[in-house]
């Protein structure tokens, strides 16, 4: 049987409607953003006219890496949930029981991930450059304007979050506790926004090229993680707990 | 015991497809050292209501999620619904048949309705909305279709999860303790449904711990407790294990039972129950009965009754186990 896209259609739109409904999902998705987009705001308003540049460069910095971290947290509650949150809750044995295939049921949980993380991401992100446009020092809008920090956010906002999605199923296809889950995905999803960190404060100099390069690495793991991720889906453990 | 063999195979029912819905050939399944099952047999023709019984930790669960594909067996073989099972014909076999867990497994936050889409979809069925309304009607719970399924009752989630069981038209239908947990009127209700599905002539492989239900809804039945020990029609099983006998009562006790019975035609052996009434072990109660009457009367002794003696499933089962559990001693 190939691969099916309904049936990827049909666990995105299970998730979406559930995640619609679960009272912890929306608290994530909305108030981790406002924390999210207060935190830089307050970094680049107060920030002084007569500011050295080495000072204004952190601070844009500390300001655009908060808009990352973003799409590395939001999924990571949601990834680390799909696998061992059904398990915990009884669901997960009766959709296995249909011909579904494991990487079109992963598949299916990490875009259901990934679509409302960028949804959020991005909105967020324009509200913070619309904010910043009207309300910041001319000399600090123009640097956050500037094409590569612009380049760096659009780009990395779904890698980072791909990134994070693959870590938090894999994690949790493993662990037998939602929580223990989730924490262990939040520090699973961090090396990648590290490394945008330092471009972000110019620990390493950020160019087209190292970020194309950069970004060019993490996709290739992104597209590549489902199916290292389905060779951990363990069906027989999944549904036993026992280990071969 | 000696006809284990010739009730492994189930009978052709009205709507049967060609040849069996399951074959299961010595399928073994061990996790480490434990064994879950053993060297287990049978065929299911389609159309037939085939009871698995057993104790707690039989294996009974184990094999139906070995025959549903979520677990490979250690040895042995099995075709299911005309495929055989292995891990590359997984999905192909899944796609053909449809499980029952003993827990409902229903998403609490989605509806009714909007459970049995995702799963009509995981099949990839047409007319999705017209086979929501058609099982629903099934399970009378048309009513509800729009309720989140966290408001339902047990007894209505089960309910759910039949309907989902049948959104695929399954070839075999696995119900894993469908009762489990539910108080008498939802048992009712659940084994009503079940009734109904056996006379549409549904393939269903049922495994519960209700023996009068099984005696009820299943044509034959089989009893694990990790190995096979028995299988075929419950009446069958019935004179498999239980000679067959009489039961007479009379109004004062004989003085002499063992000059009454002993010497009657087709009588073979008799004693005493503690309620007084006398058990004949017979070999045919009917040719049996007059004989006995006629001794009863000319030992002028005042009879009110005599009766063949009923065993039923819930007596085979037990009769089974509690050898299992002596053996062990």
């Amino acid at each position: 049987m190939k691969f099916s896209w309904t049936r990827v259609g049909a666990i995105v739109q299970k998730e979406l409607r559930d995640y619609r409904r679960n009272r912890f999902v929306i608290y994530t998705m909305s108030f981790l953003p406002l924390v999210f987009i207060a935190a830089p705001m307050v970094q680049l308003f107060t920030i002084k006219v007569s500011a050295t540049s080495a000072k204004l460069d952190a601070r844009i910095g500390l300001a655009l890496l908060y808009m990352l971290i973003l799409p590395a947290i939001i999924p990571s509650v949601l990834s680390a949930y799909s696998v061992v949150g059904e398990r915990e809750q009884g669901t997960l044995e009766p959709v296995l029981t249909t011909p579904i295939h494991s990487e079109e049921f992963l598949v299916g949980k990490a875009l259901a991930a990934l679509l409302p993380t960028l949804v959020v991401a991005y909105v967020i992100f324009g509200v913070f450059l619309g904010a910043v446009a009207a309300f910041a020092h001319p000399g600090v809008a123009s640097a956050i304007f500037e094409r590569n920090h612009l380049l760096v956010q659009l780009l990395f906002t779904p890698l980072v979050a791909g990134w994070s999605i693959w870590a938090g199923i894999a994690i949790s296809t493993r662990m037998s506790d939602v929580r223990a889950a989730q924490q262990l995905t939040v520090v699973a999803s961090l090396p990648p926004v590290a490394i945008v960190a330092l471009m972000n404060f110019n620990v390493i100099t950020a160019s087209l090229g190292l970020a194309l390069g950069l970004a060019g690495a993490l996709l290739l793991i992104d597209a590549m993680a489902w199916r290292f991720v389905a060779a951990m889906f363990d069906r027989e453990r999944l549904v036993t707990g026992a280990r071969k | 015991m000696t006809s284990e063999r010739d009730g492994q195979r189930g009978p052709r029912h009205e709507g049967a497809g060609s040849g069996s819905a399951l074959v299961v050939e010595h399928l073994t399944k061990r996790f480490g050292e434990r064994i879950a099952y053993e060297d287990v047999s049978f065929e299911v023709g389609y159309g037939e209501v085939f009871g698995f019984l057993g104790p707690n930790g039989a294996g009974k669960t184990t094999t139906v999620r070995t025959l549903g594909t979520l677990l490979a067996p250690t040895s042995g073989s099995a075709t299911i619904a005309g495929i055989p099972l292995s891990a590359e014909n997984g999905p192909a076999i899944r796609a053909r048949i449809s499980i029952m867990p003993e827990s409902p497994g229903l998403y609490l936050r989605l509806s009714v309705a909007e459970n049995l889409e995702c799963f009509a979809r995981l099949y990839e069925l047409r007319d999705v909305r017209g086979r929501i309304d058609r099982v629903l009607r099934a399970v009378n719970l048309t009513e509800r279709a729009s309720d989140l399924c966290g408001s339902l009752s047990k007894g209505l989630r089960q309910r759910v999860a039949l309907a989902r069981a049948l959104l695929s038209d399954p070839q075999v239908l696995f119900l894993d303790e469908p009762t489990s947990g539910l108080d008498p009127v939802a048992t009712r209700d659940v084994h009503d449904l079940l009734a109904a599905l056996r006379e549409r002539g549904v393939t269903i492989f049922l495994t519960t711990h209700r023996l009068v239900a099984a005696e009820r809804l299943c044509h034959r039945v089989a009893i694990l407790n990790t190995t096979l020990r028995l299988i075929g029609r419950p009446g069958e099983l019935r004179e498999q294990l239980f000679s067959r006998s009489l039961e007479v009562r009379t109004r004062s006790p004989l003085d002499d039972p063992g000059r009454v019975f002993n010497g009657v035609a087709h009588v073979e052996g008799w004693e005493q129950s503690p309620s007084g009434s006398y058990v004949l072990t017979v070999t045919d109660p009917d040719a049996a009965a007059p004989g006995i009457a006629r001794a009863l009367v000319d030992a002028n002794a005042d009879i009110l009754s005599i009766a063949e003696s009923h065993h039923s499933l819930e007596d085979v089962y037990l009769e089974l186990v509690d050898e299992d559990v002596e053996a062990k001693k």
